[in-house]
């Protein structure tokens, strides 16, 4: 049952309608919770009483991280669908969220780097967390690489599919490096199982920019997905005419 | 406000950052668009299809 379904929504036409309808309201709420995230973690949040000021980089640093995290576990979802189901749309997201994904990745380890000089005394350190980080980081770029690395785009996708799926290994080993290893980098301030050590003032900012983060990536995922889908029906036509004249 | 610049940079490079892929995503979407519309024999509007 769940795989007509799944095929109904792989539609592209359905996806360009759907997404045409989705893409303003993500657009417009990722912007709002982004800027009043921001703004208040920047303006309003208070300062640490450890850490002063240099604190309110957590609001760029952590949304960050989370998103790294989520858009590689979309990858390896969209590798299921597509290894397992064959989704026509499952290899395109994934050639899609790919990117967005590798900036988030390098947004985090940059900003990460930026905090860790003033409270740390060292832009880099080889920690659990950051290495663990940095390969995140290169198995997207390989993600990247392998999908363009072959003359048959469909060598390609399946290729990636399985990287991805490899590569998920990374994520639990991010999540549970503070616990597993002696790290510099502080532990996890929210777990499953605890409420969060963190002061209320802080908190919320945080979540609205961590929600707005994550809207605007499903934003600009949704909006390269529709231009790569148009991208597609205009190869497709042009093949058609190169055919019918020849 | 202390750490100035290490805060600047860090919100600095997430702003450049987001506005980067967001223009991209909108250029590369409004000219697919305009292709699409220009070749597609069925003359709809992509953003309705």
């Amino acid at each position: 049952m769940a795989a007509p379904n799944l095929h109904r929504f792989a539609n592209p036409g359905q996806f360009l309608r759907l997404s045409g309808w989705l893409l303003p309201w993500l657009t417009a709420g990722g912007i709002v919770l982004t800027t009043v995230g921001l703004g208040w973690g920047l303006f309003l949040s208070p300062a640490d009483w450890q850490q002063s000021d240099a604190v309110r980089i957590i609001y760029i640093h952590v949304p960050a991280a989370w998103l790294a995290s989520a858009g590689y576990f979309g990858l390896a979802v969209c590798a299921v669908l597509s290894l397992i189901w064959r989704h026509p749309l499952a290899d395109m997201a994934a050639a899609e969220i790919g990117p967005v994904g590798a900036g988030a990745t390098a947004l985090c380890l940059a900003t990460g780097s930026l905090w860790g000089k003033p409270m740390w005394g060292a832009w880099w350190v080889w920690d659990a967390r950051l290495t663990s980080m940095l390969v995140l980081l290169f198995l997207y770029l390989g993600h990247i690489a392998l999908i363009r690395a072959f003359d048959n785009p469909e060598r390609g996708y399946r290729a990636a599919a399985i990287l991805a799926l490899i590569g998920a290994v990374d994520l639990p080993v991010i999540k549970f490096s503070v616990e597993w290893w002696n790290t510099l980098h502080q532990p996890a301030t929210f777990k499953f199982t605890a409420a969060p050590t963190m002061y209320q003032g802080m908190i919320w900012p945080l979540l609205l920019a961590a929600a707005g983060f994550s809207i605007g990536f499903g934003a600009i995922v949704t909006a390269r997905l529709r231009a790569a889908v148009m991208e597609r029906r205009i190869r497709g036509l042009m093949m058609a005419r190169a055919q019918e004249s020849v | 406000m202390t750490h100035l610049t290490y805060i600047i940079p860090a919100y600095g490079l997430a702003v450049v950052m987001i506005l980067a892929y967001a223009i991209a995503a909108r250029t590369r979407m409004a000219r697919a668009r305009t292709r699409l519309a220009a070749i597609d024999p069925r003359g709809r509007d992509p953003k309705r299809t």
